[in-house]
């Protein structure tokens, strides 16, 4: 790991628990990268996780760090940013973790758009438990749970996020390692509700079952698959089918919860406090 | 100067009880019969400089009061049945990872949606092992509005005190009506903050004790302590361990954390025990049909008494069983729910005295005359 | 006074509940002890709405009303539903504009037009309850007259003019009957 990164992880407890091939630990790093190249404080940072193998990064994250239970990872995240608005909330969070148990407070917290960032590891399975279907397990694919194959319909979770009223939403790949960091790192700078989608891989429990190779084969297959924002934008429609839009998706300023909120405060306490 | 009388809501003494307690943070979401707990306090919270949020959900609710705490704040949330049940885990989250917050529950008939405007004292045993594991809590019981509000600042003191989840328990009968209440002054009201950490960050072990002592000291997220809180089984560096010395020296120090301060966290009330041969035991709504049985009976000449848990867990049971041991021949238990606390009561006493239970539950209090007909070897409950 | 228990049963939107915290909170003014409960579920019997106060010098444990020393019944269905309810030689006040044909043997029945003076005098039946509180007032003197008023300044963010003559013409209005 570069020097300059260091500080900002428990260098005690690496490596880490995930399995060969994992891109976690490659989308742990941009995380990692973003938060210094943004120069934000580091002891005035908060980090959140949930449950599953992408929440056991916080316990690698040299920051106060919260590993919560399954899926509430951002209504704890909200429960800090309103208590202390002047801290910077990450949460990291998995596709099981996001958008199936924890999928209400998703919406919810992009709805009132909040100034979280969220950045949620893709690796299409419930990795932890050994390879369960997700709802971001690609119709048709092998899971333990889905041995015929999965008949459900997956969200696209960045339009899901725009729809639930998230004001940055950006995409990116572990083989787009540096556009990550970018798109992180504007999330950083978004006062609002900020994801990332973070598209990863699980050789072990998802790519195996499915003759996606290895974790080389893997990176490669999201090379292949991922076009950027403006590249689709001049290719059309017909030839980015099938593939994940990354870059950029969507930038759109909004007032945000804890300014909205705040404004009440100062508005009693001009009127007289109750005590 | 002694402030006014007023005449307010047990449910309204719970949210001026957590503003004079300096809380300054509620997630909750609504459901009867503790709503009005969170609309005065949504009213109150930010006109003090706090906040109030309405979550998406119960399960939010308990995790953004937990989150709050960890940056320091004092944290409240309110709820009933079913949204009891669904705070269960994260109520364990703040039982393992130690965080200050309190729960009020308004109790109402269950199970399920039950009946949701109907008093019953059914989640006594919920409170104590509600959710999976063995966890520690503090239950408290009022049965006034006076007491809702003395309590409330009490379970915030106890649980900053312990760093614990402390439950307080009203019913629909206790949370509804209205009665005087006399504010006591800003300065007359004992306020405890949890003991923050005097080590610098670096030098600072989360969930190290020291000597004598079984609650660790706090760092306010935002500090600088880079600290981490997880809902696994850690050692006192708050990092996961799989060490079963650690699982053991974790559960052994959580579930004895109170054991060696009963004395500042157990609180009873009694009446007409010392010569009593009949002792009724009840709390919440129930205690106050027990106090005017028990005056009726008397004036009639017979010798009843009543012993009024407040804290429900740690149940009093030094001084239950000694009045066991006195000159009580009999204790009936009293409860709106199948006898739930009426176990614990049983265990307790049965030893000693003969021991009955007037129990009832069909969304109805227990009335003073029902106990009477109970004492008196009755049977119309 | 040592002890009094009252039951105020009406139909819902009279105000019923208001008229109990107010009778209540006066009772706190004055110096006493009072717990003002109402009932959801089993106990509030299909339409009729009803709250129940106790007032007492001394400490009140039990907070429910079984059976009443004072009731009032501003609806038929509340009349019908709560009518034989009354302590021995207790006291009921009727609103005879609202009321038809109300019997009862254990108690003194007072009568009184009450919605109808709200329409007629204030323009609304809306002051019904406050006038049924001058009312009883007049015919109990539970508590003064003027602790009344303080009451109603206390729990009615506004309107305290025209509350206060609906009050006092209700007590104006009883003592006629007495």
């Amino acid at each position: 790991m570069k020097k300059e990164l260091q500080h900002l992880f428990r260098m005690n407890k690496l490596p880490h628990i995930w399995c060969p091939g994992c891109g976690n630990g490659i989308v742990l790093r941009t995380i990692g990268q973003a938060i210094h190249e943004s120069g934000i404080d580091i002891d005035r940072t908060v980090i959140v996780s949930g449950i599953g193998c992408s929440s056991r990064s916080t316990g690698y994250m040299n920051f106060d760090t919260v590993h919560t239970t399954h899926g509430r990872a951002l209504a704890f995240a909200t429960g800090i940013k309103i208590s202390e608005p002047d801290l910077n909330v990450f949460v990291i969070t998995g596709d099981g973790d996001a958008t199936a148990i924890g999928g209400n407070h998703f919406i919810h917290a992009a709805r009132r758009n909040i100034d979280l960032n969220v950045i949620l590891f893709n690796n299409n399975i419930y990795g932890m438990t050994g390879g369960q279907y997700s709802p971001m397990t690609p119709q048709g694919d092998l899971a333990t749970t889905s041995p015929y194959g999965n008949v459900e319909n997956n969200f696209d979770i960045p339009k899901l996020a725009i729809a639930a009223g998230a004001t940055y939403v950006g995409r990116s790949t572990t083989y787009h390692d540096k556009l990550l960091v970018s798109v992180i790192k504007e999330g950083i700078k978004n006062k609002g509700f900020s994801l990332t989608e973070a598209i990863t891989m699980c050789p072990v429990s998802y790519g195996r079952k499915n003759k996606y190779g290895d974790g080389a084969d893997m990176i490669v297959w999201q090379k292949e698959n991922s076009v950027n924002i403006k590249a689709a934008e001049k290719l059309g429609a017909d030839k980015v089918k099938g593939k994940y839009i990354i870059g950029e998706l969507y930038n759109q300023s909004k007032p945000e919860y804890n300014d909205l909120y705040n404004n009440i405060i100062s508005r009693l306490q001009r009127e007289g406090g109750y005590c | 100067m002694e402030n006014k009388p007023r005449l307010i809501q047990g449910n309204r003494a719970v949210a001026e009880g957590a503003i004079a307690a300096g809380v300054n943070f509620f997630a909750g979401y609504p459901i009867t019969p503790s709503t009005e707990i969170a609309e005065i306090l949504a009213e109150l919270l930010p006109k003090n400089g706090g906040k109030f949020i309405q979550m998406e959900d119960e399960i939010a609710g308990m995790a953004a009061t937990i989150g709050a705490s960890l940056t320091g704040k004092k944290a409240f949330t309110a709820s009933s049945g079913p949204g009891i049940s669904l705070k269960q885990e994260n109520v364990g989250y703040a039982q393992i990872t130690e965080t200050p917050c309190v729960i009020v529950n308004v109790q109402r008939l269950g199970p399920s949606t039950g009946g949701p405007t109907l008093p019953s004292q059914g989640d006594i045993m919920q409170a104590r092992w509600g959710s999976h594991g063995d966890g520690p809590i503090i239950t408290l019981c009022p049965i006034s509005v006076p007491e809702c509000f003395s309590m409330t600042i009490t379970a915030v003191n106890l649980s900053e005190k312990f760093r614990t989840p402390v439950y307080l328990m009203l019913d629909e009968v206790v949370g509804h009506m209205r009665e005087r209440i006399v504010i006591p002054n800003k300065e007359d009201i004992e306020i405890v903050d949890r003991k923050r950490t005097d080590k610098k960050p670096g030098e600072y072990k989360p969930y190290a004790v020291e000597e004598g002592s079984k609650v660790p000291d706090f760092a306010d997220f935002g500090q600088g302590y880079k600290w981490h809180v997880t809902g696994l089984i850690h050692d006192e560096t708050g990092f996961p361990s799989n060490s079963t010395k650690e699982v053991k020296k974790l559960l052994d120090r959580l579930m004895t954390k109170f054991d060696d301060h009963l004395d500042e966290i157990i609180m009873y009330e009694e009446l007409e025990i010392e010569d009593a041969e009949t002792v009724i035991v009840a709390y919440g709504s129930v205690a106050r049909s027990a106090i005017s049985a028990v005056k009726r009976l008397r004036e009639a000449g017979e010798k009843v008494g009543v012993f009024i848990p407040k804290t429900i867990w740690p149940f009093p049971e030094q001084r239950l069983r000694e009045i066991a041991q006195g000159p009580c021949k009999r204790i009936i238990s009293a409860e709106m729910n199948y006898g739930q606390l009426s176990l614990e009561i049983e265990r307790i006493v049965v030893k000693y005295v003969d021991f009955d239970t007037a129990l009832k539950s069909n969304g109805l209090i227990i009335t003073p005359e029902e106990l009477m007909d109970k004492v008196r070897g009755g049977n119309i409950l | 006074m040592s002890r009094k228990k009252f039951r105020i049963s009406g139909s819902g939107g009279q105000g019923v509940i208001t008229l109990g915290i107010i009778l209540a909170e006066a009772a706190i003014q004055d110096g006493k002890l009072a717990v003002q409960s109402q009932s959801y579920g089993p106990e509030a019997r299909g339409g009729a709405s009803k709250c129940e106060v106790i007032i007492s010098d001394e400490d009140i444990f039990y907070p429910k009303v079984i059976i009443p020393d004072i009731l009032i019944s501003m609806s038929q269905k509340a009349a019908e539903k709560y009518g034989d309810e009354i302590e021995e030689n207790g006291i009921i006040i009727v609103d005879s504009s609202m009321v038809e044909n109300f019997v009862n043997d254990k108690a003194k029945i007072y009568n009184l037009p009450i919605t109808q003076l709200a329409r007629e005098e204030f323009g609304s039946p809306l002051y019904a309850n406050i006038l049924m509180l001058g009312a009883l007032v007049g015919i109990t003197e539970v508590v003064s007259l003027d602790k009344m008023k303080e009451a109603i300044q206390i729990r009615l963010s506004r309107g305290y003019e025209i509350n206060v003559r609906a009050l006092e013409r209700g007590y104006e209005e009883a003592k006629k009957i007495l």
